[in-house]
């Protein structure tokens, strides 16, 4: 069986030899057009006036839009419609598009964005979450608080009690592929998008309102992304419609794609929060109560601020069970890039703010953090919670699968945490300008979108007369290798080799109605979509063959009573007999009920987990600092690929690791992002990865009856990356006896004045 | 507009440029070569690094006029004249050194520009030379496991699991 096997990627070949085909690759028609937005150079104020003669007139412009020149929907919004394509009387974020020019080539195009002359009656930015909260500048209306027990009660009676603040930065995606979309015209006013997208369905949608089109005058395709990350969740969806509009004014095909400068400045990142806490704890550093305040700061359109912020909320427990609880999180409207959705959406932030408790209750209490975080786990399967506790979160799910205490052990004792940590503290009594710190994170991670309805999925299989298999679905591709894994699905049900299915881009006209590829539900979701259409092609295949006998179909061959024929014959078997050979899959995950107004539920099917141990070293006089080496124990359930979910968990803890150290967004005070190309905004290069990094997959099951007992494995190692940053403290705590109190991300500057704190 | 020469993977071209026209569009857009991609457009990323006269460049940040007559080779032209994968090609792919496969065209040309310099590198010099490269998706564990399996070096011993 292909399935649990570690098979190359689908496209590696493809990739290797430069073959593989992204947006910008694709081989556009004679005559095709290049768009480029002109950006509002101010953060905030009303449009007075905008001269475009001079764009009009530039080299190879065919044509510029305003927002009063679309034809119908002037709307990219993926939740409120509250987000224009083009600005119309007001602007909101410096880089807001306000101007489309539409030109001959991609240079052209942007050089004539430079010529607009726009006139704005500038107002002052709503920037910092102190300027939101004075202006009362929240989405949705007001506060949301979930609770568990009554925590300010708890706390009063608690023996220990400590407050806290962490301010936790933002994060760009940085997909390699910037994003790109091309709009292909068809007869009868049709339109066909090529689009790097997660999200087809919606890009379809929002193409449609923008054309006054039903959806089915519109179909999307995409076969690939060079990276989303859950930046083309939404932000795709203004170049899809900008050259679907302009597609359809000039009747030409047109191709937008932003160049690297665009795209930071245009597009939305990582929410930034702010986490305060008020935390009970007992003298063995168990956690009584707890009192949480998530601020976040959404910037100027709604786009997906309420789950991400839900999400921070439903992981602000990460493993620990908490016997008092209260989460208020405020989501604040700014005038900066509408955040969006980021691998983990809310939770590596939510998880971020206990972790830094379990910190900070351990220093207080002069503990190994390790330990403090293992005496506030939930208990495993069949075991007793402490002091009788019912095991369930503050959202009142009860926790069934918890696997956390075997993996610590095994991690802690495999790469001798207790053993390093001991030889740290002797290490640092000697070491007056290098100090090292080590700390161990885990995470618990809840699979399934808290949406409900958007947890389905859909799948189209075919045979055709020759035994090659055509698998489609719902889900994308952009590297995490899903196309791979459905493609072992596949050929597992039928016994054939994987390469015998053909994987396709994901197209609307294939299967409709899809969500987007996120949530790490992508293989959960599409592959019992897969699953169920396989299943109903063999099952009537069986039924024909076998006229009641049982039939098998394993390594190319189909076989029952005495028979045995290979695949291909088989198939053409059926098809002589007319048995219908193409069938659709459809899935929607069993155990689902979220009352998000009560934040009292069961939103997730079940939860990943993993733990990690970094090793870090600073040098205190310049700040600058090193990851030395990490340990990863991560559970995948039966992975479907593991060489696949390897990569998934080392690309995560590296780029979880990039977001709280070096990866730092600066706005000015005029709202305007100072970091945005890599020159001055840093992701992790070759060199920082940790010189010794290992990896181990969990070997186990999930309990529920996931796709051949996998689990999903998108986001969930992106938190791993969270223990280099507690380790960044524990070595900023070798300084002095105060506690550090550090910010993320750890720069070198955060990391020289958390030293000076500890030493004061 | 000037016409430019290029011998490109063996081939002799030609294009029309203007004087501000940058190699990667002449590969691009004029050439058909789309295996070389644009990341940052501005030299940083690596993933539009190509071999010119052997030696590897940010085809981005190089103006085609400049090399004139040059000898491109990009990642097309890296397979084995029989269609096979080349050595580090096939490397990239059995070690898993790809994720979304848009950094690897700029990778593979690197890493063959590295193995010509120093055949034998120690990994803290594969990830040296890797600096102008970024990948956002592997945590380059795999990358740097491929370049050393590529140089024929034991990849176990070297590389932590
Ligand atoms: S596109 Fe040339 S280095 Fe990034
Ligand atoms: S594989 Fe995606 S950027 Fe390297």
């Amino acid at each position: 069986m292909s399935v649990h096997n570690p098979m190359a990627h689908d496209s590696a070949r493809l990739h290797v030899t430069g073959a593989a085909r992204y947006v910008d690759d694709i081989p556009t028609p004679q005559g095709c057009l290049h768009l480029a937005f002109a950006l509002s150079p101010v953060a905030r104020g009303r449009i007075r006036a905008m001269d475009l003669a001079a764009m009009k007139g530039a080299e190879g412009v065919v044509a510029v839009f305003v927002a009063a020149d679309l034809p119908f929907a002037n709307d990219v919004s993926p939740s409120v419609h509250d987000e224009p394509l083009l600005a119309t009387d007001r602007v909101h974020y410096m880089g807001q598009p306000v101007a489309l020019v539409v030109a001959d080539s991609h240079l052209s195009a942007r050089k004539a964005a430079r010529l607009l002359q726009i006139e704005v009656e500038a107002e002052p930015p709503i920037l910092s979450i102190e300027d939101a909260l004075a202006a009362e500048s929240f989405f949705e209306d007001g506060p949301r608080v979930w609770a568990k027990g009554d925590a300010k009660a708890a706390l009063g009676q608690a023996k220990h009690r400590l407050q806290g603040e962490i301010t936790i930065g933002g994060q760009e995606h940085f997909y390699l592929e910037g994003q790109a979309a091309l709009a292909l015209p068809q007869e009868g006013g049709d339109m066909v998008i090529h689009s790097s997208t997660q999200h087809p369905t919606e890009i379809q949608h929002k193409v449609a309102d923008a054309l006054g089109l039903p959806m089915h005058g519109v179909r999307v395709e995409c076969r690939r992304m060079g990276g989303g990350f859950g930046g083309k969740e939404s932000q795709g969806n203004a170049l899809a419609v900008a050259c679907a509009v302009a597609a359809r004014q000039t009747g030409r095909a047109c191709k937008m794609r932003y160049d690297r400068d665009d795209d930071m400045i245009i597009t939305g990142k990582r929410h930034d929060f702010r986490i305060s806490y008020d935390v009970g704890f007992d003298d063995q550093g168990q956690i009584e109560a707890v009192r949480f305040t998530q601020i976040t700061r959404g910037g100027w359109a709604q786009d997906l601020t309420a789950p991400v912020a839900d999400r921070a909320m439903l992981h602000a427990d990460n493993a620990y069970l908490l016997p008092h609880a209260e989460i208020t999180s405020l989501r604040l409207k700014t005038n900066m890039q509408s955040a969006t959705a980021f691998r983990g959406f809310g939770g590596p932030q939510g998880v971020l703010g206990i972790e830094r408790v379990m910190d900070h209750i351990a220093h207080d209490l002069g503990l190994d953090p390790a330990l403090v975080r293992r005496r506030n786990y939930y208990a495993a399967p069949h075991k007793a919670s402490r002091a009788g506790l019912a095991n369930t979160t503050p959202y009142g799910m009860e926790v069934r699968d918890f696997l956390l205490h075997e993996m610590t052990d095994q991690l802690l004792s495999d790469c001798d945490y207790a053993g390093r940590r001991a030889e740290i503290a002797v290490r640092n009594e000697t070491s007056p300008i290098l100090k090292r710190g080590i700390a161990f994170c885990p995470v618990k991670f809840g699979i399934s979108f808290t949406l409900t309805h958007l947890n389905q999925a859909g799948a189209l299989v075919h045979l055709y007369q020759d035994g090659s298999i055509m698998m489609n679905h719902g889900g994308t591709e952009m590297g995490q290798g899903l196309f791979q894994k459905l493609a072992q699905v596949a050929a597992s049900r039928f016994g054939v080799a994987v390469d015998q299915v053909k994987i396709t881009a994901t197209d609307t006209a294939k299967v409709p109605n899809t969500s987007a590829t996120a949530a790490s539900s992508g293989s959960d979701l599409n592959g019992m979509a897969v699953l169920a259409a396989c299943d109903a092609i063999r099952t009537r295949m069986a039924e024909f063959l076998g006229q009641g006998a049982e039939v098998r179909f394993a390594n190319g061959r189909v076989t029952w009573g005495d028979k045995d024929i290979s695949f291909a014959e088989a198939v053409a078997a059926c098809y002589q007999a007319r048995v219908g050979l193409s069938a659709t899959g459809f899935y929607k995950t069993p155990d689902l009920s979220w009352d998000r107004a009560a934040g009292q539920g069961r939103p997730f099917f079940y939860f990943a987990h993993g733990a990690a141990v970094s090793e870090v070293v600073i040098d205190t006089l310049t700040g600058e600092n090193r990851i030395l080496r990490a340990d990863i124990l991560h559970d995948v359930g039966a992975s479907l690929n593991p060489a696949l979910d390897r990569g998934q968990v080392e690309g995560g803890y590296v780029q979880g690791a990039g977001w709280l150290t070096t990866e730092e967004l600066v706005w000015d005070d005029r709202g305007h992002l100072r970091t945005h190309a890599p020159s001055t905004y840093k992701i992790p290069a070759c060199s920082d990865r940790p010189a010794i990094f290992n990896v181990a997959l969990v070997d186990g099951e999930n309990p529920e009856a996931t796709i051949y007992r996998s689990k999903a494995v998108g986001e969930p190692p992106f938190m791993l990356g969270i223990s280099a940053f507690l380790a960044l403290s524990h070595a900023i705590s070798a300084c002095g006896t105060g506690y550090p109190n550090l910010d993320a991300p750890a720069t070198p500057e955060r990391i020289l004045a958390a030293i000076a704190r500890v030493r004061s | 507009m000037t016409q430019v020469k290029l011998s490109v993977n063996g081939k002799e071209m030609s294009a029309e440029v203007e004087g501000r026209t940058l190699l990667v569009e002449v590969l691009r857009d004029k050439l058909g070569l789309t295996g070389t991609h644009v990341g940052c457009d501005t030299s940083q990323c690596g993933a539009c690094t190509v071999h010119v006269n052997g030696r590897s460049m940010k085809s981005c940040s190089v103006l085609a006029l400049d090399v004139a007559g040059a000898e491109v080779t990009t990642i097309e032209g890296m397979a084995n004249p029989d269609g096979s994968l080349s050595v580090i090609q096939a490397a990239f792919k059995e070690h898993h050194g790809l994720q979304c496969g848009f950094c690897t065209p700029g990778m593979v040309m690197t890493a063959a520009a590295l193995l010509k310099e120093n055949p034998k590198p120690s990994e803290a010099e594969v990830r040296a030379y890797l600096e102008g490269n970024i990948c956002r998706c592997t945590g380059y564990h795999n990358i740097v496991k491929a370049i050393l399996a590529a140089s024929g070096q034991d990849v176990a011993a070297i590389a932590a699991e």
